[in-house]
């Protein structure tokens, strides 16, 4: 009895503070002038980060500043919420500091190390990434390190050809170390200006495929000191909160210097690389927006946020 | 992979179950702390948030607030939600009596539909089908290569042609299969976006060309909150049978495929865990949903403790208790209803918290036996009137039973606190359908 009592008792009381807070609204529009964002208003704005797989606390802190920042300005406006927020968004990703191109003529052949869990787009963003190096004048070498995968040497070869660079390889269920080594080697006896190493996809949970990658690592870096000069992580851009489990299991076998966010032609969002890119400190490099070999853009994040308040 | 839901799960309604009283308030706090770890495990929002408006609905009842257990009935309720949201059934792979059965598979780019192909082709060859494999994704650098080269390590026909021509490649692949005696087509098609109009039609095409046996939607296990827009749209274009999860083997929560059942109401038929040929699960929403929930299956502990108190009992039991006459039959009679829900280190580890408190204690299912043998050795007189247990009385109790007079004194004495606890209850409880089995004391 006592129980029931009580119930009714909180409900009266949330009742009363709903129509206090009504008043106190009221009040301060009427003595500022100004509308108050109203939690409608930024119910809304939450759908749009929590359905972009922004994550619960990103969004909630996100919503925080802005709701902090709000109190201090002076335009109230829906309009300006979305301002503030877009802000806060591109102010959490980690800016690319460093110039390909220069960073290529000081260290050659330069290498890059492509990793990702299975099917996010490696394979593919590798023939996009070799046709882009060609056409801008550099000689490119392609690595088929991925010894595993039914065909995964017949595609890529597919990709090399059209992108019209070489590329090493070995037969299937051969050591992929050996393969990058290879490749690697070849590139310094012919001077090669970018090398391109694919990697067979792993789940960041499997250790023996995880080592197998530090191996790789280890292996090319012997060869070469300042190889690999990158390791970009590919992510497949529907992935949702395990993106980031990913993003941190591959980040400690292999110095992940950026990410690729590949699909993003189909509805997905990518949020999740908010909280990857400012908890690790890593750039967004270059996202994927298709099968061709021409679908691969840098990343910009202000169009990237822009992206995610559109219907 | 589901570990880590069932766990966050589990914590939060410990929280709530450990709470005498329910009220608006705590109520609320659960929901919202139950909204972030669907969210974490990227369920989507707008299931979520019909999800928590379900629950919110169902645990404001009149039931919760006259629940002598109300933190038990709400877990329940929450329990109950998201086994409705995965289904109740398992469905199996339809398959075609007249002619060959012939299965689609569609789904985004790099889902798995390929690898599946193959690895369902094993699954229905060694249950005596005999499977041809058709190569219909003309785009994908090296696809037919890596159809022709998993077919080649299971041993089944891959049927190409060397035409730009997918629903060509698909029709022909039917005749093939009747001309060479095979009674099971698995068709795979390239990977494609649901916002890709030209490529829906072709699947749309196939469809209507070859009229599946079934279709499966194949889909990563790891998809976010995009997994219901693009799940919506193959279903309206194709309106498939079935649901393919993989990369299990994976940590990702799978909150995406609650959130495609929920919004596409379609079976999930198969789980995929592995590169390997055989790593494929026939589906099971039971298995799925106390996955989900962890070992602690709550759930099944309440049922199983409504189903064994069967109501006359408990209302003999409850006269007895008001008459304050509950003796030691009454006692080896609920003993033995205890027993009859499983053992004792099973019923435990299906209570929720349980399990990672006890992960390296021992229970004792030897406890019960010893009860039950000790008031086997009673006279029936004893065992009415417990009072008469006297020394020499006791001490011959404990060697009838094997058991040793401390033995004999400790479950005489905790029968003792037993019966004053019971004298101060009102009946009420027993009469409680929402039983709570927390409540029942082992030791
Ligand atoms: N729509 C779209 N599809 C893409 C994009 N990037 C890759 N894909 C497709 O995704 C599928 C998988 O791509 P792959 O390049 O083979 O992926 P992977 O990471 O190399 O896969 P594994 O080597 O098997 O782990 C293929 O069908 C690609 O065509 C993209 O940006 N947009
Ligand atoms: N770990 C793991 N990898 C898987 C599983 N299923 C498929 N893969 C891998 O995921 C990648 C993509 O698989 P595919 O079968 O090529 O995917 P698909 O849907 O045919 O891809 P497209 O034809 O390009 O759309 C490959 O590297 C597979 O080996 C699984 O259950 N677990
Ligand atoms: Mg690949
Ligand atoms: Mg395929």
């Amino acid at each position: 009895m006592n129980l029931f009592k009580n119930l009714n008792f909180d409900k009266l009381k949330e009742g009363l503070n709903k129509t206090r807070d009504k008043i106190v609204n009221k009040i301060t529009e009427v003595v500022t002038g100004k509308a108050v964002i109203d939690e409608a208003t930024l119910d809304e704005i939450e759908e749009i980060l929590l359905s972009s797989d922004i994550g619960y606390d990103t969004t909630e802190k996100i919503l925080e500043e802005a709701r902090k920042r709000l109190k201090s300005e002076k335009d109230r406006s829906d309009v300006n919420l979305i301002e503030i927020i877009k802000s806060e968004l591109s102010s959490t990703l980690t800016a690319s500091t460093k110039d390909i191109n220069s960073e290529i003529e000081k260290n050659k052949p330069y290498v890059i190390l492509v990793v990702g869990i299975n099917g996010a787009g490696k394979t593919t963003t590798i023939g996009k990434l070799a046709n882009n190096f060609k056409q801008a004048g550099y000689k490119v070498i392609v690595g088929a390190a991925d010894t595993f995968r039914a065909a995964a040497n017949e595609q890529l070869e597919v990709w090399a050809k059209r992108a019209d660079v070489q590329i090493v390889e070995k037969g299937t269920n051969t050591d992929p170390s050996s393969v990058a080594f290879e490749t690697v080697n070849q590139a310094i006896k012919d001077n090669a200006d970018v090398v391109l190493i694919d990697t067979a996809g792993r789940l960041h949970n499997k250790t023996n495929l995880m080592d197998e990658l530090n191996k790789i690592k280890r292996v090319i870096n012997k060869l070469l000191p300042h190889a690999p000069n990158d390791t970009f992580l590919v992510l497949d851009g529907n992935n949702g909160q395990n993106a980031i489990i990913q993003a941190e299991e591959f980040a400690k076998v292999t110095d992940i210097s950026g990410l690729i966010i590949t699909k993003l032609d189909g509805t997905a969002k990518g949020g999740v690389i908010f909280q990857i890119s400012s908890k690790m400190q890593i750039p967004v490099k270059y996202i994927g927006v298709g099968e061709g070999i021409t679908d691969l853009q840098d990343f910009d994040p202000s169009m990237f946020v822009s992206a995610l308040f559109e219907k | 992979m589901f570990d880590d839901l069932s766990n966050k799960l589990e914590s939060t309604l410990k929280k709530i179950r450990g709470q005498g009283k329910l009220t608006e308030k705590n109520i609320s706090d659960t929901l919202r702390e139950i909204r972030r770890v669907l969210l974490d495990a990227d369920v989507n929002y707008k299931v979520t948030k019909d999800f928590i408006e379900e629950v919110t609905k169902k645990a404001l009842g009149a039931e919760v607030i006259n629940s002598i257990t109300p933190g038990q009935l709400i877990t329940k309720i929450i329990y109950d939600e998201l086994t409705v949201l995965l289904g109740s059934n398992n469905s199996e792979l339809k398959i075609n009596g007249s002619g060959p059965t012939i299965i689609l598979m569609v789904g985004l780019q790099g889902s798995g539909k390929t690898t599946f192909s193959a690895k369902l082709a094993k699954h229905l060859n060694s249950r005596g089908r005999k499977v041809l494999l058709a190569a219909a994704d003309i785009y994908r650098p090296a696809a037919i290569d890596q159809l022709k080269t998993l077919g080649e390590q299971i041993k089944t026909p891959v049927f190409s042609l060397d035409v730009k021509d997918a629903r060509k490649i698909s029709v022909d692949s039917i005749a093939y299969a009747k001309e060479n005696g095979l009674d099971t087509v698995i068709i795979d098609t390239a990977g494609r976006l649901h916002v890709d109009q030209e490529l829906m039609d072709e699947v749309g095409d196939i469809k209507k060309l070859v009229n599946p046996t079934e279709i499966l939607f194949v889909v990563d296990s790891m998809t976010g909150q995009d997994a219901v827009n693009s799940a919506k749209a193959f279903n309206e274009k194709v309106d498939y049978d079935g649901i393919v999860l993989t990369k299990m083997d994976g940590d990702s929560r799978g909150g995406c495929a609650l959130s495609i059942r929920s919004v596409v109401g379609k079976p999930i038929k198969f789980l995929s865990a592995g590169e390997k040929l055989d790593s494929i699960d026939v589906f099971y929403p039971d298995r799925l949903a106390s996955r989900i929930l962890g070992k602690g299956d709550i759930i099944s502990l309440v049922e199983k403790a409504q189903e064994q108190f069967d109501e006359s009992e408990t209302e003999d039991l409850e006269e007895k208790i008001r008459k304050n006459k509950f003796d030691f039959d009454d006692f080896l009679k609920q003993i033995k209803m205890i027993k009859k829900m499983g053992s004792l280190s099973s019923l435990l580890s299906m209570i929720p918290g349980v399990n990672s408190a006890m992960k390296n204690a021992k229970v004792d299912d030897n406890a019960l036996v010893k009860v039950e043998a000790i008031i086997n050795s009673m006279t029936k007189q004893e065992r009415t009137t417990p009072k008469i247990l006297n020394g020499g009385r006791r001490k011959r109790i404990a060697r009838g039973s094997g058991t040793s007079i401390q033995d004999v004194n400790r479950l005489i004495k905790q029968f003792g606190d037993m019966q004053k606890m019971m004298g101060q209850l009102s009946g009420k409880m027993l009469k409680n359908p929402n039983f709570n089995p927390n409540t029942i004391k082992f030791n």
